[in-house]
């Protein structure tokens, strides 16, 4: 150890008393602190980062993100660096691909930093926070007319193995656009512990859209070392914090597969030997998501903002189990992508009466969509509801002892699945025309049945009036 | 002088230290040399356990530990009202003054309550020097905000004789309004008090709940009541509407003050009430809301320990305002991520885990907090009737109600209301399932509405409680033989129950009309549509089908059912016009027989 290294704090060690997955048990320390960074110097000269979870006198518990494979417990070099983990920001990382610790793997050049981070970030003061309300339009009906994201949203992608979530979140990506504003969004791309294919359609679809410029890809893959799984979007959102609250830029995060970061956290919690909560997860799993999660949002006096949509592919369908169950307490509603759907060839399939966007109600409505948009979103839904419950009524009486008021119902599930819902992957829709098909959907049913719609709504929009106003 | 120690092992919240002898358990701690807030959670020899209230990231083993001598405690005082707290009651805004940041930093040091702000403060002119004051005797009282006349109160477990009492005039909250002798010692009194967060307030006695706590909202005050002092939980899984009801309850309830906790719940919900609430108008007084409102936000993303504290924080204040005579609301969103703070501090303890991994205590620590809620004549002159109302949510691991916390709540709460997500997934909101639900006060609020309302309330409420369990009960039935095998009554029975459903139940929390239902729409629009019930009954005992009512009155019923959101709250004799169109074009059925 030089002397410079001493004095910036650096204290080497050789004296690993246990290896145990991907922890190291350090012993006769003096002066390292928690949360702090660590080198590991292998005999072979590689060398591994890790972060220390747990000090007692003497001893400290650090976790190797790229596992403990190889590591010896003679001869190899422990360096706690007197700092947590920080990476280097800047504008110019839009455009470029690093791996999951936000180091560059493109072969460009490295970074010059404008200025250095912790990644864990720093919860932000609710009382600085301003809410998000600016309409989002992404062209996706189901979302602008009935689950509408705003500005500062956080809000996830509930799917499954083999739906089409990575195709819905980067026709999102492409379309998002805040009307009447010129500004773009910047991109932020996590790929969690995803499939080498995953990750190329995202770069891929970045390039061939052009917008590969506008966005910074952070890459941990599938074979991947999976204790950097739990560093990656913590890294990528601090440079979207950089982004949105240094640069003034609007930045929408992906985050994908957030269930691997999940099973990466239980991996770690199950090696320190923890009382485990539901499922072997550790009990903590919802405030650690949270320090995600949260880090989302606009604030008072900044011109920038992070939306972030998270994708995560639950367990057997399961929306129950705790991945997305804690991810929907913590997030801004959610989109969830339904396999009997996708089985019938809609997309994008979504399931919208399990979907929800907490944010709505602030993004619509006079001078931002349009008047009607409340009414016509808990139409559909109510009706698309009552119908659901009328197709398995009709499964087991048939549809001929349903009523007449009742067919019509069924009529409009159909209208509402193959008009509304159903649209092409370049298929860009503007609020308006999504408001419009769903007027055509409900003019389906007779006009007593519109209950959740204003009469001076009905009397202006409805195809009815409309055609027999202008002629 | 404090007890000194250093730190020996830090593990997430949990901070050890040694050379602690002396230190008391719950005592307030300064941590390493950010001097971080914590708690003493644990004693162990000369070793005690601290839950620290703020990041440990960073901290190293031999760091000083400083004890404070006094519990974690919550000043009380003018200037809580439009405050917004973290969960150890430092002004959030005096934070980002502080720490010239958006972000919250660590150790940062501001004072609760303003130092610097002059009261105005009216002295209590029947008392004098000379006389005996005690515990809760109001000494004056301060225009805190145009709301809430804040009483300042001689500290509980004082008792003494009145040297001196200031004149009016503006005073900070430093400067001592009185002078009580007391066991020989002359005792300043000043404006604000200490108390410690996890000891309960004394009273004199408890009163029986026989008040409603109105909250505007249809299925509450009708069919699932709250009481004035009472309790209840919210339980349901995410996206079932639990923040939209509680800031429904927060925002239109007929409470004086109103005490809302974000418990390791998202920061945006906490913003969305700061924001709104100085606009909206208190629908009781027509005041800013803001002006009757404490918020503690203890984000999901803030340290885990000041979650567990938030709770305690917020029910001291609910508890002082209550002593000035207040009927004061407190709603914690949500209990659940409290109790999985304590889990979490448990865990990290090493105690041994009961279900579920929560902490056998957690009963135990439930009923204590529910067990502050309650409608009181508090201590001192002059006599005061003052209550404290709690509701907690409970966010229960995959919607599932038998999971520790609900079921552990369930024991300690007397109003159930439960949300349910096949409602929420119909965008049938508030999504309060009324089979599941129940209010244990519904006998007990009935004189208040019979007195105030009308005296057929608990005659038509447990009618149309009647009329949902049958419809419940049908739908199974058509479920497995479909609507036609029904007889003419029971599809009656079903018509109406979707009359309530639509036209009463459902409320839409952000329509301008239909957020807030006064009392008297609530019953005439319940005794509409159950009187329609029992006209409609004639008809089918004469032989006209089900059928053809709905048919010839469907316009009418429509009508109806919009009456919540088309007739406005003081123009009530509409419904009555509505009501007789529809009346008078089912008769014209009279003649008809099918």
């Amino acid at each position: 150890m030089t002397e410079t290294q001493y004095w910036l704090g650096v204290r080497e060690y050789e004296t690993i008393r246990e290896v145990k997955g991907p922890l190291l048990i350090v012993e006769g320390v003096s002066g390292v602190s928690y949360d702090e960074i660590v080198e590991v110097e292998l005999a072979s000269g590689e060398k591994r980062r890790g972060r220390v979870l747990d000090v007692g006198a003497g001893i400290a518990v650090v976790q190797v993100f790229e596992g403990t494979t190889g590591i010896t417990r003679v001869g190899t070099k422990v360096r706690f660096l007197g700092r947590p983990l920080e990476i280097p920001v800047s504008e110019d990382m839009l455009g470029r691909v690093f791996n999951g610790l936000g180091e560059p793997i493109d072969g460009g050049p490295p970074i010059v930093a404008e200025e250095k981070r912790d990644v864990n970030g720093e919860p932000l003061n609710p009382a600085a926070r301003d809410y998000p309300e600016d309409f989002i339009q992404t062209g996706v009906s189901a979302i602008d007319g009935m689950n509408t994201l705003v500005r500062g949203q956080k809000l996830p992608l509930f799917s499954g193995s083999g739906l089409p979530h990575n195709m819905l979140a980067a026709q999102i990506a492409r379309q998002a656009t805040v009307p009447g504003e010129e500004a773009e969004f910047a991109v932020v791309f996590a790929a969690i512990g995803i499939k080498y294919d995953d990750a190329l359609f995202f770069k891929k679809f970045f390039e061939e859209t052009g917008a590969i410029n506008k966005v910074a890809m952070f890459v941990n893959l599938a074979d991947e070392p999976a204790m950097i799984r739990l560093v990656t979007p913590r890294v990528a959102l601090t440079l979207a914090e950089y982004l949105a609250y240094e640069r003034d830029m609007h930045v929408l995060v992906i985050l994908t597969d957030m269930t691997n970061y999940c099973e990466a956290l239980r991996e770690i919690s199950a090696a320190r030997e923890e009382v485990p909560g539901r499922q072997g997860y550790p009990g903590y799993m919802y405030s650690d998501l949270a320090t995600i999660y949260e880090r989302a949002g606009r604030v008072k006096g900044k011109k920038g903002s992070i939306t972030q949509m998270p994708i995560l592919t639950m367990p057997n369908d399961d929306i129950t189990h705790p991945i997305p169950d804690l991810t929907g307490y913590i997030t801004e509603g959610q989109v969830v992508l339904d396999r009997g759907l996708y089985n019938r060839g809609i997309y994008p399939p979504i399931n919208v009466l399990m979907s929800l966007s907490r944010l709505m109600k602030e993004g619509i409505g006079p001078g931002k969509t349009r008047e009607d948009h409340a009414g016509v979103s808990n139409q559909l839904y109510a009706a698309y509801s009552r119908a659901q419950e009328l197709r398995s009524l009709a499964t087991i009486v048939g549809e001929e002892s349903l009523s007449e008021t009742d067919r019509k119902y069924l009529r409009y599930a159909e209208a509402f699945e193959k008009r509304f819902l159903s649209q092409g992957f370049y298929e860009n829709r503007d609020i308006d025309t999504t408001l419009d098909i769903g007027w055509e959907v409900l003019s389906i049913l007779p006009e007593s049945e519109l209950t959740n719609i204003k009469d001076e709504h009905i009397k202006k929009y409805h195809p009815k009036y409309k055609r027999g106003g202008t002629g | 002088m404090g007890v000194v120690g250093r730190i020996v092992r830090i593990t997430g919240p949990l901070v050890v230290a040694d050379n602690m002898r002396g230190i008391q358990m719950y005592e307030m701690v300064e941590v390493g040399s950010d001097r971080l807030i914590g708690e003493v959670t644990r004693i162990q020899g000369d070793k005690a356990f601290i839950q620290v209230y703020e990041s440990t990231s960073g901290l190293r083993p031999g760091e000083p530990v400083y004890g404070t001598g006094y519990p974690l405690s919550v000043e009380l005082g003018p200037g809580l009202l439009t405050q917004i707290y973290d969960g150890i009651q430092r002004p959030l805004s005096k934070i980002i003054e502080a720490s010239k940041s958006v972000f919250v930093k660590r150790g940062i040091k501001v004072h609760p309550l303003p130092r610097d702000k002059k009261w105005v403060f009216k002295p209590n002119t029947e008392l004098k020097p000379g006389d005996k004051v005690s515990g809760g005797d109001v000494l004056g009282i301060v225009p805190e905000t145009s709301l809430i006349e804040h009483k300042i109160m001689v500290p509980p477990n004082l008792h003494g004789t009145l040297v001196e009492l200031a004149p009016e005039g503006e005073y900070t909250i430093e400067e001592p309004i009185a002078v009580v002798e007391a066991g020989g010692k002359k005792i300043e009194i000043k404006m604000y008090q200490r108390w410690p967060a996890r000891k309960p307030r004394p009273f004199k006695v408890k009163l029986e709940p026989t008040e409603p706590l109105i909250t505007g909202m249809r299925i509450l005050d009708t069919l699932f009541p709250m009481a004035k002092g009472g309790t209840g939980a919210i339980p349901g899984g995410f996206g079932t509407g639990k923040t939209v009801t509680l800031h429904s309850l927060a925002q239109w309830s007929a409470a004086r003050v109103v005490i809302y906790i974000g418990c390791g719940e998202r920061g945006n919900e906490m913003t969305e009430v700061l924001l709104r609430f100085p606009k909206y108008e208190d629908p009781w007084t027509g005041k800013p809301l803001m002006e009757r409102t404490i918020l503690i936000a203890n984000t999901s993303n803030m340290p885990v320990a000041a979650r567990e504290a938030s709770i305690y924080v917020g029910v001291t204040m609910a508890e002082y305002y209550r002593d000035m005579g207040y009927d004061v609301l407190l709603v914690a969103d949500s209990t659940s991520r409290w109790a999985e703070a304590l889990r979490e501090i448990a865990g990290r303890l090493e105690e041994m885990p009961a279900e579920e991994g929560y902490p056998s205590y957690l009963a135990s620590r439930l009923a204590e907090f529910y067990e502050r809620a309650g409608r009181a004549i508090t201590i001192g002159r002059p006599e005061r009737v003052g209550s404290v109302t709690l509701v907690g949510a409970v966010s229960p691991p995959g919607g599932d109600f038998t999971e520790p916390v609900t079921s552990h709540t369930k024991r300690f709460i007397r109003v159930f209301w439960a949300l349910d997500t096949a409602l929420a997934y119909s965008r049938h909101y508030p999504a309060i399932n009324w089979i599941l639900s129940y209010s244990a006060y519904s006998d007990l609020v009935a004189y208040w509405w019979h007195e105030h309302v009308d005296p057929q309330w608990k005659e038509y409420r447990d009618e149309a409680m009647r009329i949902l369990y049958r419809e419940d009960e049908l739908k199974e039935i058509v479920k497995l033989v479909g609507p036609e095998s029904l007889s003419e009554h029971d599809k009656l029975v079903l018509e109406a129950a979707r009359i309530i459903k639509e036209g009463f139940l459902k409320q839409n929390a952000f329509d301008p009309i239909d957020a807030f239902t006064p009392p008297e729409k609530q019953f005439k629009l319940l005794k509409m549509m159950l009187d329609f019930y029992h006209e409609a009954r004639r008809l089918v005992d004469r032989g006209v089908p089900v059928r053809s009512i709905r048919s010839h009155v469907d316009r009418e019923i429509t009508e109806l059912i919009k009456a919540k959101f088309t007739v406005p709250n003081d123009q009530l004799e509409k419904l009555d016009e509505i009501y007789e169109r529809l009346i008078s074009k089912l008769h014209e059925l009279r003649g008809v027989s099918g």
